[in-house]
């Protein structure tokens, strides 16, 4: 080391050459070029950039210059310096990025692995297919009505106008509940329809009364292909002051409308005869795969309307002012719109399905596929 | 009720080009249900002719016997010549008049005839059958042999009116009228805007004291009996060929003429007849209630035991017929009968003829109660016009002597009680305000005209109702009326605007969440008929008086094995979870919400209310006593694999605790908080089974229970191995709800971390350590979790090992360490106090 107060040129200093540091500045670049990995650069860079490199040692001697020449060597040592830094950093972030490159190849995996840990699971189709229905009405204003299902037969037949005699009341096949000693005549039956909860939202409540009700239902069909004993049914009430026939079929277009979708999605009432509607109707809504467009046309036959154009739904039709009087409503001031259909038969129609037993056996392979929503 | 077009169009001058679909689209739109237009002599072409047998030689050297016959044709051949044809029947004689199908004809069924050798010789056409030509049976199953007057040569399919289409309406129980040609026609009439020829309008003779004595000593029963006689009827006369072809094609068989004179005036008029034998009569007829215990046998051979409300028709003897409903053997009209021996035909040649009215709900009790439905009950139950039954006597009587040469006696008897026209008043624009639409009184008036009524007044209508019509009694028939003929299809679309509503309630956002949060946990919905054996309750290792064994039982199940309605929800779902595994699917996690019924005390016998008011509200509670009570309940089960063996590694059974999780899935939706004890009930495990529970009221109310099912219920059922059940009562776990959720405060200070390790005897619940733990470590506790349990040696026998992590965190500091080690030094003290936990290791 030399002393400090002693005066030397720079040129007398041997590591302060000018050709003496270019060529420790291009060993060092050949020696970062040359490193194949970031273990070889790291030697490298101890070698060429280190406190023990040959630039840092020449970098000590600077100080031992005279005044004017420290200036100028300690620019070319800096220079240089910094160009081995730079191409120090160059490298690594290049020998990194290719490392990096490398790992991710071998951390790859095979993402079509199936992960059917748990299996999904779902809800029946019935189930939402009703809570669907429920949604349409709810955000019209309605309100869900549910009432039980083991009911008195003053409310399933009696208040809607089904005296015991009627022929509708032996129409419906009925299942009557014994009383407590087993015997018939107890006033119980199952309800054949979800009608008695409007009976019942009507002895509750003051109109105006918008309610929709839906629930199962049972009837003494033997289960096959398409019956079955216990049903689902969407019956829907509306009264108020002046609602007439014209609301009824506004209603029931606006329904297959947001349920169907689409253009040109309507509804055609028939007129028929129900004892708790008059006027009654039979309701049918224009075939939502078709369009109607199968009618008359060989060419495009449609298998859910079997090219009728129009698919039956269920009945409808304005309250008979009977009912309304045996559950407390003023008929002279109140008017009142109601329909029903079976959730059964719109899921077959809606989905395809082809056997009403697929819908009652409760398989896993039927049900799995319907998700949480329909 | 089926209707040939070509019977509608004596009624209804329809135009020539309306077919069978057109006339069925206006009927609809009408309010007719016309389910189908069938179309008779589809597939059949000419052609067909009128043929004489010339002769006939027998061809034995077959297995079957064969005729080869000449059959005259006229000139329908071109040549004149007899035709040879080939024929198999054998009811048929020389000099027969027969339908010939000529070669070139086409039967149904795509059968061409023609030329061809057959038996040796050369078979020129076919002598057909009533089946061959589709005109459906007439009983006989042979070849149609034609009345000697029928001309030879003529076209066959004319005289035999082969061609035809016939609408079959599904009549609804207010249209009775319509269970007759005079009624489709008035409809059909009004659809198209055509008069109507009315068949009822006869001229008929006023009553008078010579008819056969009637005697109707139930004029509630019966208002209105009419009798007539015909003496002098040909036994020999048989129906012509245009009147069996209309009993055909409405789908009714010929029997004999008198018969089917009152069969056809039935179809035209709607008004049931019934002829009986007059030499068969013994004394006056009468109308009266049936003695109880009466026996009666009527015209199908079954003798009946009759009912004191039963309606009978009478003679000196006693019943003799159901009134309404079906006639007596006794007085039954004679098949004719050739006597072989002397030839002389021998059949009923005097009859008096029934037309009387009864009352619906008598005929339809009487038919209910004896199950005999007949043509003539089904059209009293939906109404009868009652002053037809003159005009159908009349009928009757003009077509029996032009028929079967009878003479009508001068004697007319008709028994009616005094009854008044029915009127109802309503509005002129009842109607509109009904549609929705403004219709006018012009039009109100003339459709309510059309219908048949007779209308009065301006503003205020008074409409005489025509006494067809029954069903027309309210302001609300009238508008349907109106509104029908106007178009269904004219109606406008409007949309009411209903007040805002609230949306879904508490308990339907429940049950929703409730489904779906089960479907997200992987459990399938399944939704299964609540009927169920007694015997299940067995199986499911009930005790003898568990309360579930109360059940709701049904006087007609549809099979006698499950007479009751379920009281849980297990015994539908296992079925289900066995037939899924019976088909292969063996990882099972299944659920279901649906009601359960328990009958309660059932105070109360069944009531009987009016319906022209509203019930009062203790009339209302009367009529709920009787119902059971009626909870919702979830409940799931599972069996196989809960989670599938994979690339990943093993798979896990389902177990216990996946039931029981179930059911904190349940509670956690329905924002209550549920306890977990051990438990033991009936169809669960007993080492296995978890009682839940909710705080009701400041009490605890057990809700159900989860766990592994008992090994005796998994084998009576038929189970897989280790299946597992959750259930509990949704609507009580509803009820537990905590109400609005108060957001916690969030501390933003570190948490600290204490780990503890306590060992307890085998029979100390994990949750009875944790509450002390919770309780000791006082409010610096944020949360603790159990994250591992240990049995082994080294704890020593009876033993195990609980270790919790317990984190701590103070809302206004960073804790110390000495904090945070106080904390659980309290928390381990309580624990030990409450428990007898001791620290492991210490």
């Amino acid at each position: 080391m030399s002393a400090p107060n002693k005066s030397y040129d720079p040129v007398e200093v041997e590591a302060l050459k000018p050709e003496e540091i270019e060529r420790m500045r291009d060993e060092a670049l050949a020696a970062f070029a040359a490193a194949g990995d970031l273990d070889a650069l790291h030697e490298a860079k101890v070698a060429h950039t280190g406190p023990a490199s040959p630039l840092a040692l020449a970098n000590r001697e600077i100080g031992a210059l005279p005044p004017h020449a420290k200036a100028e060597a300690g620019k070319r040592v800096g220079q240089a310096r910094g160009a081995v830094n730079k191409a120090l950093a160059a490298r690594q972030a290049e020998l990194e990025a290719e490392r990096d490159a490398r790992v991710l190849v071998e951390e790859a995996v095979d993402v079509t692995l199936p992960y059917d840990r748990v299996p999904a699971g779902a809800r029946h189709p019935l189930t939402t297919l009703m809570e669907r229905i429920e949604d349409v009405f709810v955000g019209m204003g309605y309100e869900v009505a549910e009432g039980p299902e083991v009911e008195s037969e003053w409310l399933n037949f009696d208040a809607l106008n089904i005296a015991v005699d009627h022929p509708a009341r032996g129409e419906q096949d009925t299942f009557f509940v014994a009383d407590a000693e087993g015997r018939s005549g107890s006033g119980v039956v199952l309800r054949t329809h979800t009608s008695p909860v409007q009976v019942r939202s009507m002895l509750d409540r003051e109109p105006p009364l918008y309610v929709i009700c839906p629930g199962r239902v049972y009837r003494t069909d033997e289960l096959d292909a398409t019956h079955t004993p216990v049903f689902h049914q969407v019956e829907l009430l509306a009264v108020d002051e002046g609602l007439t026939m014209a609301d009824l079929k506004g209603t029931l277009d606006h329904m297959v409308q947001a349920l169907f979708g689409g253009e040109g999605m309507k509804t055609r009432l028939r007129p028929n005869f129900f004892p708790f509607t008059e006027p009654s109707a039979e309701m049918d809504m224009v075939c939502y795969v078709c369009r109607g467009e199968s009618v008359g046309n060989p060419e495009r036959p449609c298998r859910t309307c079997s090219s009728e154009g129009w698919i039956e739904l269920g009945g409808c039709g304005m309250v008979n002012p009977k009912v309304l009087t045996a559950c407390g409503v003023d008929p002279e001031k109140y008017s009142g719109f109601a329909f029903g259909f079976g959730i059964e038969r719109m899921l077959m129609f809606r989905h395809n399905v082809e056997d009403m037993r697929d819908m009652v056996e409760g398989d896993v392979r039927f049900t799995r596929p319907f998700g949480m929503e329909i | 009720m089926r209707v040939p077009l070509s019977w509608l169009r004596e009624y209804v001058d329809l135009p020539a080009t309306e077919t069978g679909r057109d006339v069925q689209t206006r009927l609809i739109a009408a309010g007719l249900e016309v389910e189908t237009v069938e179309r008779l002599g589809a597939g059949l072409t000419g052609p067909l002719v009128v043929g004489q047998v010339l002769t006939i030689e027998e061809l034995t050297e077959f297995k079957k016997p064969i005729r080869f016959c000449t059959v005259d044709v006229g000139r329908a051949n071109g040549t004149g010549e007899p035709q040879e044809i080939i024929c198999g029947a054998r009811n048929f004689a020389e000099g027969d008049k027969v339908v010939v199908a000529l070669p070139g004809a086409v039967l149904p069924g795509n059968f061409a005839i023609a030329e061809r050798k057959t038996y040796g010789r050369v078979s020129r056409g076919m002598i057909c059958s009533g089946d061959e030509l589709g005109m459906g049976d007439d009983g006989s199953h042979g070849i149609i042999v034609l009345p000697p007057e029928v001309e030879i040569g003529s076209d066959a399919a004319a005289l035999l009116e082969l061609y035809d289409e016939v609408l079959d309406i599904a009549v609804t129980p207010d249209r009775g009228y319509c269970l007759s040609l005079r009624g489709v026609a008035r409809e059909t009439a009004t659809a198209y805007g055509l008069p109507l020829r009315d068949p009822a309008l006869l001229d008929v003779p006023a009553p008078n004291a010579y008819g056969y004595p009637v005697k109707v000593a139930d004029p509630i029963g019966c208002d209105r009996f009419t009798a007539r006689t015909v003496v002098g009827l040909d036994p020999e006369a048989r129906s012509p060929i245009w009147l069996r072809r209309r009993l055909q094609k409405a789908g009714m068989r010929p029997i004999s003429l008198a018969v089917d004179i009152t069969n056809y005036v039935m179809l035209e008029l709607g008004q049931p007849l019934h002829a009986y034998d007059r030499t068969r009569v013994q004394g006056a007829i009468g109308v009266r209630r049936a003695e109880a215990g009466e026996k009666l046998t009527t015209l199908d051979g079954v003798t009946r035991v009759l009912d004191a409300e039963d309606l009978v028709i009478t003679d000196d003897r006693g019943p003799i017929g159901l009134a309404g409903v079906m006639g007596g053997a006794n007085t039954e009209i004679a098949d004719s009968v050739t006597d072989p021996e002397t030839g002389e035909v021998r059949g009923t040649t005097e009859v008096v003829i029934e037309a009387a009215h009864f009352d619906p709900v008598a005929v339809a009790r009487t038919a209910r109660r004896h199950k005999l439905s007949s043509e003539a009950s089904r059209r009293f139950e939906r109404g009868v016009d009652p002053q037809a039954a003159a005009a159908a006597a009349q009928r009757t009587v003009d077509l029996l002597v032009l028929l079967a040469g009878g003479t009508a006696e001068a004697g007319v008897t008709e028994v009616i009680a005094p009854s008044a026209p029915r009127t109802v008043r309503l509005r002129a624009d009842h109607p509109d305000r009904v549609a929705g639409v403004v219709y006018g009184r012009e039009t109100v008036v003339r459709r309510l005209q059309e219908v048949g009524c007779d209308v009065y007044g301006q503003d205020e209508l008074t409409v005489t109702v025509p006494s067809w019509r029954p069903d027309l009694a309210h302001p609300n028939d009238l508008a349907e009326e109106v509104i029908r003929l106007e178009g269904y299809e004219n109606l406008p679309s409007t949309l009411p605007k209903p007040p805002a509503g609230r949306g879904l309630t508490a308990r339907q956002r429940l049950h929703r969440r409730v489904g779906r949060a089960l479907a997200g946990a992987g459990y399938v919905e399944a939704l299964n008929y609540p009927f169920v054996a007694e015997q299940v309750f067995d199986q499911l290792g009930l005790a003898a008086d568990d309360p579930n064994r109360e059940v709701v039982t049904l006087v007609n199940p549809l099979s006698d094995e499950e007479p009751a309605m379920r009281t849980t929800l297990l015994p539908g779902l296992l079925g289900a979870l066995r037939r899924n595994d019976g088909r292969g699917s063996h990882d099972l996690a299944l659920f279901e919400t649906g009601l359960v019924f328990h009958p309660g005390d059932r105070a109360g016998a069944a009531v009987v209310l009016p319906v022209d008011r509203r019930p009062t509200d203790e009339e209302i509670a009367a009529l709920n006593a009787p119902l059971p009570e009626q909870p919702r309940h979830a409940a799931v089960v599972l069996a196989g694999a809960r989670e599938q063996a994979g690339w990943w590694g093993k798979g896990r059974p389902s177990d216990w605790a996946d039931a029981v999780e179930a059911a904190r899935t349940v509670a956690r939706e329905a924002g209550a908080e549920l306890i977990v004890r051990q438990g033991q009930y009936g169809p669960w495990h007993p080492g296995r089974c978890a009682e839940l529970a909710v705080a009701l009221d400041g009490e605890q109310r057990t809700v159900g229970y989860a766990g592994e099912l008992h090994p005796r219920v998994v084998k009576a059922l038929g189970l897989p191995a280790r299946t597992c059940a959750m259930e509990l009562n949704l609507d009580a776990v509803e009820r537990a709800s905590a109400g609005a959720l108060r957001a916690p405060r969030i501390s933003a200070f570190p948490v600290a971390t204490q780990d503890v390790a306590l060992v307890v005897e085998r029979d100390v619940p994990h949750a009875e350590v944790e509450r002390a733990l919770r309780e000791g470590a006082g409010e610096l506790l944020e949360s603790i979790r159990l994250f591992d349990v240990f049995v082994g040696s080294q704890i020593g026998e009876g033993k195990k090992s609980l270790a919790y992590a317990l984190r701590f965190r103070a809302a206004d500091r960073t804790l110390t360490v000495e904090e945070a080690s106080a904390a659980r030094d309290a928390a381990v003290a309580l624990a030990a106090e409450r428990t007898g936990a001791v620290l492991r290791g210490a």
